[in-house]
C-alpha cells in the first residue's frame, strides 16, 4: 500500500476473489429469495404459525442481546474477547436456582411472584457481577499490556475454570427451576397471543438494554467509559482512573449476564454447569452481528439473530425440499456471520474504527 | 491493541508471530513424526502373533501377576446432564463385581473414564483406555454415539468391549466393517425397539398420524427411522421428520414447524436436556396442545422428571421390561442389593444389561485365562473376543443371552411406560412411571 505509488501504475483487476465473492453473494440471494418464494407457495404455515415464529425468536434474541452486551461493552473498551462471559452467565442463574427452590418451596413464589422475580434478578446480577469482577482481577488485569493473544487464552481458560469450579460446587446434573404459577399460560397482547414467560422476557430485556444505553449516554461514568473506549491514554490524562472504569464496565456486563440467567431460567427451566457455552457463542456472534463494541448494535444483533434461528429455516429451507431444517438453524445463523465478516466487518452498526483504536 | 505503549508495538508484534511460525512447524514435524512411528508401531505389534508365557495371540496378551487384580474398565456417561445413563450402569458393574469377587482366582479392579455422550467424549475415553495395557476388557460405552468413533480405537488396541445400552442398529450391523470386530452389547437392538413403538402407537392407542424428531446422534436417528419406517409400513402417516441439535433449548420454532403436519403423537427418542425441554414446550406451542408424547430409553430416567417438570405427566416412554414378571426373582435380588449398596432405585434402564455385560466377560475370561507355574494369569486378547462372541445361553438377569456374529447378545424384551405423576421422589418402573404394554415374543 504505502510502496503503491512509486510501483507501476497497477490497475486493479477483476480478481479470482472478486469472482468468488459475487458468486457467494449472489448464490446466498438465489438460495435465499427460492427458497422464500418456494415455501409460500407450499402454504405449510398460517399466519398465525408465522407469528409464532417471529415471537418465539424475539424472546430468545432478547436473551442472546443481553448476553451479547457483556461482550461488546468489554470489547468496545478493552478491545478483548471475555470468552469466560457465558460462564458469568451461568453462574447467576445456577446460583439463584438455590434461592428459587426453597422460595418455591415455602409458597412464596408463587404468593409474591414479583418479588420473587426480583430477588432472583438480584441475586443472580449480583453473583454474575462478582465473577464478571472476579476474572477480570485474576485474569485479565495482570495481562493488561500483554500481546493480543495472551488475554484471549485466559479468557478461555478462565470459562473452564469457571464451568468445571460449578460443577464441582453443584455437581454435574442440571436442575429444574421452579414455575410462576402467574407466567404459566398466554396474555392476548394487541390481539395476538404471546406465551407469559416470553412476554416478560421481551419487557425485561428491552427495560434492561434501555436503562443501560441511558446509563452509558446520559451519566458521568457512562461518558468516562465512552472515553476510556476512546483512547485509554487521553482518558487517564484527563483524571479518569481507567482501572475503575474497566471493573465497571466488567460489573455491568455481568450484571446484565446474570439478568439473562434469570430469563433464560424462566423461559427453559433448566440449568446446569455447562450452560453458558453455547448461548455465549450466539451471543459472541449476535455481537459481531449487531457491530462489536456497539450497545445497540448488540441488542439489534440478538434480536436479529434469534428471529433469523427461529424463521430462516422454515422460511429459507422449506421451500427448497430440505428435510427436518431445524437441524441447520446454527448454519443459517454462522452463515449470516461469515456474510457480515466478508461484506461489512464492522458488522450491522458498527463503524470503521479509526487506525489507532484498531 | 497498541493502546499504550505505542512506540514499540512492531517488535513486539514480530517477535510473537516469528516464534510461532518457526518454533512451532518443528515441532509439529516432530510430532507428526513421534505419531507416525506410534501408529506404525501399533499396526505392526498385531501383525503377527504375540506369545507371553504359556499363551500365543493374534491380538496379544495381558499378563496378570499373582495376587494382583484384572483390571475392567468402563467408559460410561458419568458426568454431565446424561450422568444417570452411565452411573446407572457403573453401579450393575460394581454390583456384579461384588457378586463376582474373584475371576481366574485374581481379585477384580473397575477404573473408568467419562465419556460425555458425544463422539469426542467416547474418543477422548477410548483412547486413554487404549494407552492402559493392562485393561483386559471394557464395559461401554453408554451413548451410540460414542461408540462409534471409540468402539474401534479399543479394536486396535485389542481390548474388548461389551456395552450395556447402546442400541443404535448400525454398531450390530452385519456390513459394520472389521474396525467393530471387538465389540458386542447386551442392550437391544434399536430394530426391535422402534418397531415396539410404532406398533404401541398403531396397533394400541390406534393413531394414525405421527412425527418424529431426532437429535442427529446416531441412536436417536437410528430409532426415530426404524419407528417412522414401521409406522408406515403399518399403515400410519409420518408428518414430518424433523431434527434438533442435542444442545438446544428454544424448541418452539421446531415444534411450530411439526404441528403444521397436526400429528396426533410426536416420537422424540433423545437424551434428558433436550428431551425434557421439547417435553416443557410442546404443550405451549399452538395446535400441540393435544397432541401426545413419546420419547425412549434414553429419557427413561427420574433425572428426565427434574428436566421436564409436570410437562412429563401422561407421556410415553419405551424402554427395556424391567419388571420382575418379564425378568424373574433374580432381578429382584439384584434390586436389593441395589438398595442396600447405594440407598436408592437405580437411576436409568441399562442396569441389569451392564452387569450381565460384566458377568458375560468375568465368564468368557475364565474360558481363556491359563496360568503358568508361578502362579501368573496370561490371558490372550483375540481368545477372549472368541470366546465371548461363542456366548451361547448365557443366563442373564436380562435373559438368555446368545451372541451372533455382529455383537447382538441381548434376549430383548420391550415395555411401554407412562408417566404417572413426573415426581422424581416416587420413582418405580413399574407403577410410576406405570408399564401399560410389553412387546410380545417373537
Amino acid at each position: 500500500m504505502a510502496t503503491g505509488a512509486a510501483a507501476a501504475p497497477r490497475v486493479r483487476r477483476f480478481s479470482f476473489v472478486d469472482a468468488f465473492l459475487w458468486a457467494f453473494r449472489l448464490a446466498v440471494v438465489v438460495v435465499v429469495v427460492w427458497g422464500t418464494v418456494g415455501t409460500l407457495r407450499l402454504g405449510r404455515y398460517t399466519a398465525e404459525q408465522w407469528k409464532d415464529f417471529f415471537v418465539f425468536g424475539l424472546a430468545q434474541g432478547g436473551i442472546y442481546a443481553l448476553i451479547a452486551l457483556g461482550y461488546t461493552m468489554v470489547y468496545g473498551i478493552l478491545r478483548m474477547i471475555n470468552f469466560a462471559h457465558g460462564e458469568v452467565f451461568m453462574s447467576g442463574a445456577y446460583t439463584a436456582y438455590f434461592v428459587a427452590a426453597p422460595l418455591a418451596a415455602s409458597g412464596f413464589l408463587n404468593r409474591h411472584p414479583l418479588a420473587s422475580l426480583v430477588i432472583l434478578l438480584a441475586v443472580s446480577a449480583a453473583v454474575s457481577t462478582a465473577i464478571a469482577v472476579l476474572v477480570e482481577r485474576v485474569a485479565y488485569r495482570p495481562l493488561r499490556r500483554a500481546p493480543r493473544l495472551v488475554p484471549l487464552i485466559t479468557a478461555i481458560g478462565a470459562s473452564f475454570f469457571l464451568q468445571y469450579a460449578f460443577r464441582g460446587l453443584y455437581g454435574s446434573g442440571f436442575r429444574a427451576y421452579p414455575e410462576f404459577e402467574l407466567f404459566k399460560g398466554e396474555w392476548e397482547i394487541l390481539g395476538v397471543g404471546i406465551l407469559r414467560t416470553q412476554a416478560v422476557v421481551l419487557v425485561s430485556a428491552a427495560a434492561l438494554m434501555l436503562a443501560l444505553y441511558q446509563f452509558v449516554m446520559r451519566t458521568k461514568a457512562g461518558k468516562a467509559m465512552r472515553a476510556v473506549s476512546e483512547d485509554k491514554d487521553a482518558a487517564a490524562l484527563m483524571g479518569i482512573d481507567v482501572d475503575r472504569i474497566i471493573v465497571l464496565t466488567f460489573a455491568i456486563g455481568g450484571a446484565a449476564a446474570g439478568a439473562a440467567g434469570i430469563l433464560y431460567a424462566l423461559v427453559f427451566k433448566q440449568v446446569h454447569f455447562f450452560m453458558g457455552f453455547v448461548p455465549g457463542i450466539k451471543a459472541f456472534t449476535s455481537a459481531v452481528l449487531g457491530g462489536i463494541g456497539n450497545i445497540p448494535g448488540a441488542m439489534l444483533g440478538g434480536m436479529f439473530l434469534g428471529v433469523v434461528e427461529s424463521v430462516g429455516p422454515a422460511l429459507f429451507l422449506d421451500g427448497l425440499g430440505i428435510p427436518a431444517p431445524y437441524q441447520l438453524k446454527d448454519v443459517i445463523a454462522f452463515i449470516m456471520l461469515v456474510m457480515v465478516l466478508i461484506f461489512r466487518p464492522q458488522g450491522i452498526l458498527g463503524e470503521r474504527l479509526a487506525g489507532k483504536r484498531a | 491493541m497498541s493502546q499504550v505503549k505505542t512506540a514499540r508495538p512492531l517488535p513486539n508484534t514480530l517477535r510473537y508471530q516469528g516464534g510461532l511460525s518457526m518454533r512451532n512447524t518443528k515441532a509439529v514435524w516432530l510430532a507428526l513424526l513421534a505419531l507416525a512411528v506410534a501408529g506404525a508401531s501399533l499396526t505392526v505389534g498385531y501383525a503377527a502373533p504375540v506369545r507371553v508365557g504359556p499363551v500365543t495371540d493374534d491380538w496379544g496378551v495381558v499378563r496378570v501377576a499373582r495376587g494382583q487384580p484384572i483390571i475392567l474398565a468402563y467408559w460410561l456417561v458419568v458426568a454431565g446432564p446424561d450422568a444417570s445413563l452411565g452411573v446407572d450402569s457403573r453401579r450393575g458393574i460394581e454390583i456384579a463385581i461384588d457378586d463376582k469377587k474373584t475371576v481366574a482366582g485374581h481379585p477384580i479392579r473397575l477404573i473408568g473414564e467419562d465419556t460425555g455422550c458425544n463422539a469426542e467424549g467416547g474418543q477422548t475415553a477410548a483412547t486413554k483406555l487404549a494407552a492402559n495395557r493392562q485393561i483386559v476388557a471394557a464395559v461401554g460405552s453408554s451413548c451410540s454415539s460414542e461408540a462409534v468413533p471409540g468402539a474401534p480405537i479399543l479394536c486396535k488396541a485389542g481390548i474388548v468391549t461389551v456395552s450395556p445400552s447402546n442400541t443404535a442398529p448400525r454398531l450390530t450391523d452385519p456390513k459394520r466393517g472389521p474396525e467393530y470386530a471387538c465389540y458386542l452389547r447386551t442392550a437391544h437392538n434399536d430394530l426391535v425397539q422402534g418397531r415396539a413403538a410404532a406398533m404401541f402407537v398403531y396397533h394400541v392407542l390406534g393413531l394414525r398420524r405421527a412425527a418424529t424428531i431426532h437429535d442427529g446422534s446416531p441412536y436417536a436417528e437410528g430409532l426415530a427411522n426404524v419407528f417412522a419406517d414401521v409406522f408406515k409400513r403399518l399403515g400410519g402417516t409420518i408428518t414430518s421428520q424433523e431434527a434438533v441439535s442435542p444442545t438446544d433449548t428454544d424448541m418452539r420454532p421446531v415444534l411450530t414447524r411439526i404441528a403444521a403436519g397436526r400429528p396426533q403423537l410426536i416420537y422424540y427418542p433423545i437424551f434428558i436436556a433436550a428431551g425434557g425441554h421439547i417435553t416443557r414446550q410442546a404443550k405451549e406451542v399452538s395446535g400441540l396442545e393435544n397432541v401426545r408424547l413419546m420419547s425412549a430409553d434414553g429419557t427413561f430416567s427420574p433425572d428426565f422428571w427434574k428436566a421436564a417438570g409436570e410437562a412429563a405427566k401422561g407421556m410415553y416412554n419405551s424402554s427395556p421390561d424391567l419388571s420382575v414378571e418379564a425378568l424373574g426373582p433374580r432381578y429382584q435380588q439384584f434390586l436389593q442389593k441395589h438398595q442396600r449398596k447405594y440407598g436408592e432405585r437405580p437411576l436409568s434402564a441399562f442396569h441389569a444389561h451392564a452387569y450381565d455385560a460384566a458377568m458375560m466377560i468375568f465368564a468368557a475370561i475364565e474360558k481363556v485365562a491359563r496360568k503358568d507355574a508361578q502362579g501368573n494369569t496370561y490371558i490372550g486378547r483375540k481368545a477372549l473376543r472368541d470366546a465371548l462372541f461363542a456366548t451361547r445361553n448365557f443366563p442373564g438377569i436380562t435373559g438368555n443371552l446368545t451372541c451372533n456374529p455382529f455383537g447382538d447378545c441381548a434376549d430383548p424384551k420391550i415395555a411401554v411406560y407412562q408417566t404417572i405423576s413426573a415426581d422424581p421422589a416416587k420413582w418405580n418402573p413399574g407403577t410410576d412411571p406405570k408399564k401399560l404394554w410389553s412387546m410380545p415374543r417373537q
